[in-house]
């Protein structure tokens, strides 16, 4: 884009993911090969090229048939939705199906195979084909009897086709230690696509593989493809950047208290949710609330169940007071269910992306994740999760999956295949303690967002999910029963000490009294002694001034010196 | 069929069974070509000495008209197709084998 580069001139196929694979499609003007085993799609691959190049592309095509009778070809891509009729009466493709019976056949000296030559010719001059399909050109094998004309042929085949500038697809089928039966890749080197159809764990799985495209680059891997009733479609492993625009708009989780959890808003817009968990937590509890939650906002939401069917979870939903139908009647909850063993991981992905498509939701929910994972496809399944992730960032979409944790497995350990994808990872697990299972929830991890480390009680109710705080004591995280028990055990010494602190306050107030009654008392005693006393004194006085009186009237009457005998008295 | 290719095979002369027979046999080449010229006089020949008076011959050429290729399914060149009696037989080649012509026409057949 940068600088104009010569590039090698491609015809876009038009199919899906093959296109981004190639870097643009075929060479344009030279054979590719495609070969793989019976039944892997060959034929389509090469009607779907044909079919979307007339269509799309403007580019005329013949189509050589070597097994199928051209009405036979009809009927097999109708079930595509393609219609050969009617192009072939618009002049856009030119079916030939070309007959061998061997046994009507008689060889007497040399010939050629200039009649195919003169045919092909013919029907690609008549519409003016830029396309050319050769499907199966290895049948004249078993149709002529002379093997080294063939070879020669094929030889002069493939540089007639270069020569007459036509983008050609020639199938053939796979071969023991070859590509092909008949080694066709000796003849075909421009461009070979290696198609494989196998079956693992009783799941067929189709995958496609560039071997070799002459001066181009092109993806190297493996890459599932598939085949349904839009035809051909292949799914590149990571055909998307990682350039989408993060949101920064936040979602309610349907949980006010979870919303409290993480940072008081819920989880990210379009991030990725994982809710783990080992069974019967609440896992699909907690990931219908989202749904409704989305619901409630007006949007759409997509519910993938690979264990249960819709109405199952509709009336399970309802023991804990959610109602789904009413969001169902109203085409902002969907339901898909489907057990994963229904198809491969490719094909889910592809049903899902066109669910997807079609729907248009803004939150995604898959219950259970763990479901794919069967015997040892962990990774595959991160491949799934990984181009899941992408279509739904391509999408906006919000996607929550819930993830089975086994009893007894380390919570994070079983957990590393997707762990790294996923922004926002809830886990529900058991408390045990004291007899009885509770369930307790937690944030393990969340990405760009404030979120609490504590451990929460997760309560189903019949009024929907509650989370509360748990009773972190000196004994440990209670929670349950327990926590009633620790909590009314609490309320007791508390009310055992108000009573105390109330009592010792009375006891005070006694003693007070009882000190301010003996303080009474004993001034009471002092007055009346006061009082004694002061009529003591009085009284001393008094007889004291009688005394002298006494004597001064005794003085008197006397008459005699008075005054000495007064000296003489006080010298004394 | 009883008349696969063989290499050697005793053969015997069927022509009497069917000498009320026409034989319908058209001849598809490409061209001048030195095998399209071969296989003509090989086929003239044969006929003359054992279809004498009793076939009809159409020399087709492709080059003409390649259209009429897909109605008889030709590939190779030069194809020879009796189209009459029935079944329809085809043989390829230049038509040097006289021997293989005759068992492809049904005029000779190996036991």
């Amino acid at each position: 884009m940068v600088k104009p580069r010569m590039h090698l001139p491609k015809s876009p196929t038009g199919i899906q993911g093959l296109d981004e694979i190639t870097g643009g499609g075929l060479p344009t003007g030279r054979p590719t090969l495609v070969c793989g085993s019976a039944g892997c799609g060959k034929t389509l691959l090469a009607m779907e090229f044909l079919v979307r190049g007339a269509t799309q592309f403007n580019e005329p095509g013949v189509f050589m048939a070597f097994e199928e009778t051209a009405k036979d070809l009809t009927k097999n891509v109708a079930s595509l939705g393609f219609d050969l009729k009617d192009l072939v009466a618009r002049n856009k493709i030119v079916l030939d199906f070309v007959y061998l019976e061997p046994s009507e056949l008689e060889e007497s000296g040399e010939y050629d195979l200039e009649g195919l030559f003169i045919r092909l010719g013919h029907a690609i001059d008549s519409i003016g084909a830029k396309r050319v399909v050769l499907d199966t050109i290895e049948s004249l094998f078993s149709g002529f009897p002379n093997p080294l004309i063939l070879r020669a042929e094929m030889r002069r085949l493939f540089r007639w086709l270069k020569e007459k500038g036509v983008t050609a697809v020639i199938t053939g089928e796979r071969g023991e230690s070859t590509l092909t039966r008949q080694g066709l890749e000796e003849y075909v080197s421009d461009c070979v696509i290696v198609l494989d159809h196998r079956v693992d764990d009783q799941v067929s799985s189709r995958r496609l593989r560039v071997v070799k495209y002459r001066g181009s680059t092109h993806g190297t891997n493996e890459y599932p493809f598939l085949i349904d009733e839009d035809g051909f479609s292949v799914l590149p492993v990571t055909s998307l950047g990682l350039q989408g625009a993060a949101s920064t708009v936040r979602i309610s989780t349907g949980i006010p208290r979870l919303d409290a959890m993480l940072g008081g808003a819920g989880y990210y817009k379009g991030s990725s949710v994982l809710i783990s968990g080992t069974a019967g937590t609440g896992k699909t509890s907690v990931a219908v609330l989202f749904a409704v939650a989305a619901c409630e906002r007006g949007e759409r939401a997509l519910f993938f169940s690979f264990e249960e069917s819709p109405s199952q979870i509709i009336r399970n939903m309802r023991s804990i007071g959610i109602d789904l139908e009413p969001w169902v009647r109203k085409g902002l909850l969907q339901f898909h269910s489907n057990r994963p063993t229904f198809a491969g991981l490719e094909m889910h992905v592809m049903t899902i992306s066109k669910a997807v498509r079609a729907f248009k939701p803004q939150v995604v929910l898959f219950d259970p994740l763990t479901s794919f994972i069967i015997g040892n496809n962990e990774n595959e399944v991160k491949m799934m999760v990984m181009r899941l992730l992408d279509l739904m960032k391509v999408n906006k979409c919000t996607t929550l999956f819930t993830s089975l944790i086994l009893s007894g497995g380390s919570l994070d350990q079983s957990q590393v295949h997707i762990a790294s994808l996923i922004d926002t990872w809830l886990t529900l697990r058991d408390i045990e303690i004291g007899g009885e299972r509770n369930r307790g929830a937690y944030i393990l991890k969340s990405r760009g967002m404030a979120h609490t480390n504590q451990i929460r009680e997760f309560l189903l109710t019949d009024r929907g999910v509650e989370l509360r705080d748990v009773y972190v004591g000196p004994s440990g995280v209670l929670t349950g029963s327990a926590r009633l028990v620790q909590e009314a055990q609490e309320k007791a010494v508390k009310t055992v000490r108000e009573q105390e602190v109330e009592s010792r306050q009375l006891e005070l107030e006694r003693k007070r009294s009882v000190l301010e009654a003996q303080i009474a008392a004993l001034r009471a005693e002092f007055a009346v002694e006061e009082v004694a006393s002061i009529k003591i004194i009085g009284q001393e006085h008094a007889q004291e001034a009688q005394l002298a009186q006494e004597r001064k009237d005794m003085g008197r009457s006397r008459k005699a010196d008075a005054k000495s005998s007064d000296k003489k008295g006080r010298s004394k | 069929m009883k008349n696969s290719p063989g290499k050697t095979a005793q053969t015997k002369v069927k022509a009497a069974l069917k000498k009320s027979d026409t034989y319908v046999l058209r001849l598809y080449v490409a061209g001048h070509t030195p095998k399209s010229i071969a296989a003509l006089s090989n086929l003239k020949k044969i006929c003359e000495e054992h279809l004498a008076g009793r076939y009809q011959l159409q020399v087709v050429d492709l080059l003409k008209d390649p259209q009429l290729a897909r109605g008889d399914q030709i590939l190779a060149i030069p194809t020879l197709v009796r189209s009459l009696p029935l079944p329809v037989r085809k043989i390829i080649g230049d038509l040097s084998n006289t021997e293989r012509v005759l068992v492809g026409l049904d005029l000779l057949s190996k036991i």
